[in-house]
């Protein structure tokens, strides 16, 4: 299989969704002549021409309303956010126009779009491009909220958010754009809704999504290499909808779990699945369910220390030794 | 005075739009406006006696805008509007018994009871909301036009607006890409004078009017009074074409005047933010209703008596349309939570992956 950039799989989803459909269509802030911010569209302009990939102007509301309309009349736009960040320019489209439109006509209308970009900290940018959306997102009916992990998810996920005809928030992370990873030459789709168990073990669960399931497998190497600990890793690809199924069967075989995320802790996706997991799996469980996330306070700039803000594998050894 | 304002009236009549008109669209057209008034003020003796929740803006003295507006629609025009919606809804076709029962949180409603007064839509006719958030629907009126030029369709994308509304952000980036994207919008604003309790003057800056800012984006704009219905299609009109032939945006201010409050719960605005007087002004000179019949009448195109005759059909339509809403029922319990996500109710295969709910 060829090793890939996280972002050149997105770009090869993007070329062979819009060679599939001439509705798909790209638009943003430099994703045409530029290649995009983080060249993750590059050279689709020059492929699919200025009708199909479009640079907008730094306009969030504007542009991203404009693709939730055109969306209301089946064409199917993938919008750039150069950062999710952004996106608080652009709520009141994505809030109250994308999730609420097919809710409100009584089911008459839906939006086929997808609003992607990365959302992620740790780039010492500062707290202004170091948010994390996706519990905020997931948290309003109507909206879908993906979060890859790997070139081969975010290909197999970008391929079903451009065919689901529901507004899909695509989470990216500038930290993986460039990290390599295995993506079949065939076709190939990932579901939404499908948690991928990215390591079996039998001790403890831990359950993450985005950039922190890659944190948890390092952790899981050093608890195995150091403390004889076999911990499980269920990466959710996707917060919602999302694989209640596939938590609760790794819970029941380890018994325990911890949530990484790089979410903040407060209503973070994590204490939805631990209030889950206590109401679910409350008899499986033989300790608390815990939780890492983001430290709590605004994205800090200071290189050294937003490194130790983020979850990092040694946070998580700790964790678990807490419970193990 | 007088006079002139007939001289007037009469230019925009020989329109080449308006002077087609048969004696039977003319009539139609006065139709359309008294339905909407007789609707409204139905509501809101139905408001009074609590058959509805939440807020109700009634359109009553705007009615020649929406009608006037949507008479030039062809099949791939489209229009979107803001939460002062009732008037497109009728004038677009959509039925008062929908609209009502609507009103009434009825499973028979135009969305099943799920978007209330502020949000009535009815794709199949080319209309898309029904918006609650001021200014909000304009970058999406912006993407219907931009669609239909996507497609390679000829049509535009009408987006009606209040005048309170031209002071949001997202207004100006949509004209922004309007007008660089060449994109078939209609920008209309709506101006009756307030938003909310406050008047124009004290909640907007400019030259000599509001589509004046268009100018700034290399944006062709325009300013009529909406008295005369016949004004209102003439220079719509002109967009129209604009934007058919030329791809091109527009921006029209059309003067109009609400008579009741903003919405029903607004009991100031009778000797609060506005006089007495000034409605009485607007009622008696300025109804678009009344200018039109008289025009008719004068000319023999109508009489008192067939006025009369349309106007109770209207007034019993519009009771009817009450009957059928009370008598409908309410939607089920279950269909709280169904129309959220498209897969879901088709039951997809992506529908049927994964939690979309997280009630239990
Ligand atoms: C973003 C937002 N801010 C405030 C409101 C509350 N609000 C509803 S209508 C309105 C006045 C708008 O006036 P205008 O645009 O002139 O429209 P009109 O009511 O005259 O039709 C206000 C302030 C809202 N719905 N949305
Ligand atoms: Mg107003």
């Amino acid at each position: 299989m060829p090793l890939i950039e996280y972002r050149d799989a997105l770009n090869q989803a993007f070329a062979e969704e819009m060679e599939r459909d001439p509705n798909v269509v790209l638009m943003g802030e430099e994703v045409a002549e530029y290649d995009g911010a983080y060249k993750v569209t590059r050279g689709l302009w020059q492929r699919f021409g200025s009708k199909r990939v479009m640079d907008t102007p730094i306009s969030e509301a504007g542009f991203i309303g404009m693709g939730i309309g055109a969306s209301m009349l089946g064409i199917r736009p993938v919008m750039e956010l150069m950062f999710w960040s952004f996106a608080a320019v652009a709520w009141d489209q994505i809030i109250n126009n994308a999730a609420q439109v097919r809710y409100m006509s009584g089911g008459l209308i839906n939006c086929p779009i997808v609003i992607r970009g990365p959302a992620n900290g740790g780039t010492n940018v500062g707290a202004t491009h170091s948010h994390n959306h996706e519990n905020f997102l997931a948290n309003i009916p109507g909206l879908k909220v993906v979060c890859p992990a790997t070139a081969y998810d975010a290909k197999g996920l970008m391929k079903s958010a451009i065919r689901d005809n529901d507004p899909v928030m695509f989470m990216e992370n500038t930290l993986l754009y460039g990290e390599k990873g295995e993506v079949p030459e065939e076709e190939y789709l990932i579901p939404l809704g499908r948690a991928d168990v990215k390591r079996e073990g039998t001790d403890i669960s831990l359950i993450a999504h985005g950039r922190a399931a890659l944190t948890a497998l390092k952790a899981a190497e050093l608890l195995a290499a150091e403390h004889n600990i076999n911990a499980e890793v269920v990466d959710l690809r996707s917060i919602r909808p999302l694989d209640e199924e596939a938590i609760l069967e790794s819970v029941r075989k380890t018994h325990r779990a911890v949530y990484i995320e790089e979410n903040k802790p407060f209503c973070g996706v994590g204490a939805q699945i631990a209030s889950m997991l206590q109401e679910k799996a409350f008899d499986d469980l033989d300790a608390p369910v815990l939780r890492i996330s983001s430290m709590d306070a605004p994205a800090i700039y200071s290189p050294e220390l937003e490194k130790k803000q983020l979850p990092r594998p040694l946070d998580i050894v700790e964790k678990v030794l807490s419970i193990c | 005075m007088a006079s002139a304002a007939k001289a007037e009236q009469l230019d925009f009549a020989k329109t080449p739009i308006n002077s087609k008109l048969s004696a039977q669209q003319k009539v139609r057209l006065l139709t359309e406006m008294v339905r909407i008034r007789r609707f409204e003020t139905e509501s809101l003796r139905q408001y009074q006696a609590k058959k509805m929740g939440g807020f109700l803006h009634l359109y009553n003295g705007q009615e020649s805008v929406a009608v006037g507006c949507v008479s030039l629609m062809g099949d791939d025009d489209h229009v979107i509007t803001a939460y002062r919606d009732h008037g497109h809804a009728l004038a677009v076709g959509m039925t008062m018994n929908e609209c009502m029962a609507e009103l009434f949180g009825k499973v028979t409603g135009c969305s099943k009871g799920k978007g209330g007064s502020m949000h009535f839509f009815a794709p199949d006719k080319n209309y898309w909301g029904g918006h609650g958030i001021v200014a909000g629907q304009t970058p999406l009126g912006l993407g219907l036009a931009y669609a239909l030029k996507y497609k390679g369709v000829k049509g535009a994308a009408m987006c009606f607006m209040g005048d309170g509304a031209v002071n949001q952000g997202c207004f100006y980036e949509s004209l922004n890409m309007a007008a660089l994207f060449d994109i078939p919008v209609i920008y209309i604003i709506e101006n009756n004078g307030y938003s909310m309790g406050t008047s124009l003057a004290r909640s907007s800056s400019f030259k000599s009017c509001l589509a004046e800012r268009a100018e700034g984006f290399n944006i062709a704009w325009g300013q009529c009074n909406g008295t005369d219905i016949y004004e209102v299609r003439a220079n719509v009109q002109t967009a129209i074409e604009r934007a058919h032939n030329e791809s091109k945006p527009t921006v029209l201010e059309i003067a109009t005047y609400r008579y009741y409050g903003h919405s029903v719960a607004d009991a100031k605005h009778t000797g609060g933010y506005r006089q007495k007087e000034e409605i009485e002004h607007y009622k008696q000179n300025h109804d678009p209703i009344q200018v039109f019949k008289r025009r008719l009448i004068e000319e023999g195109t109508l009489t008192e008596e067939k006025y009369e005759q349309l106007d109770e059909a209207a007034k019993a339509e519009a009771a009817a349309a009450a009957q059928f809403a009370d008598e409908s029922p309410i939607p089920s319990e279950e269909s709280i939570t169904q129309d959220v996500y498209f897969e879901v109710d088709r039951q997809t295969e992506a529908g049927r992956t994964g939690k979309h709910f997280f009630n239990d």
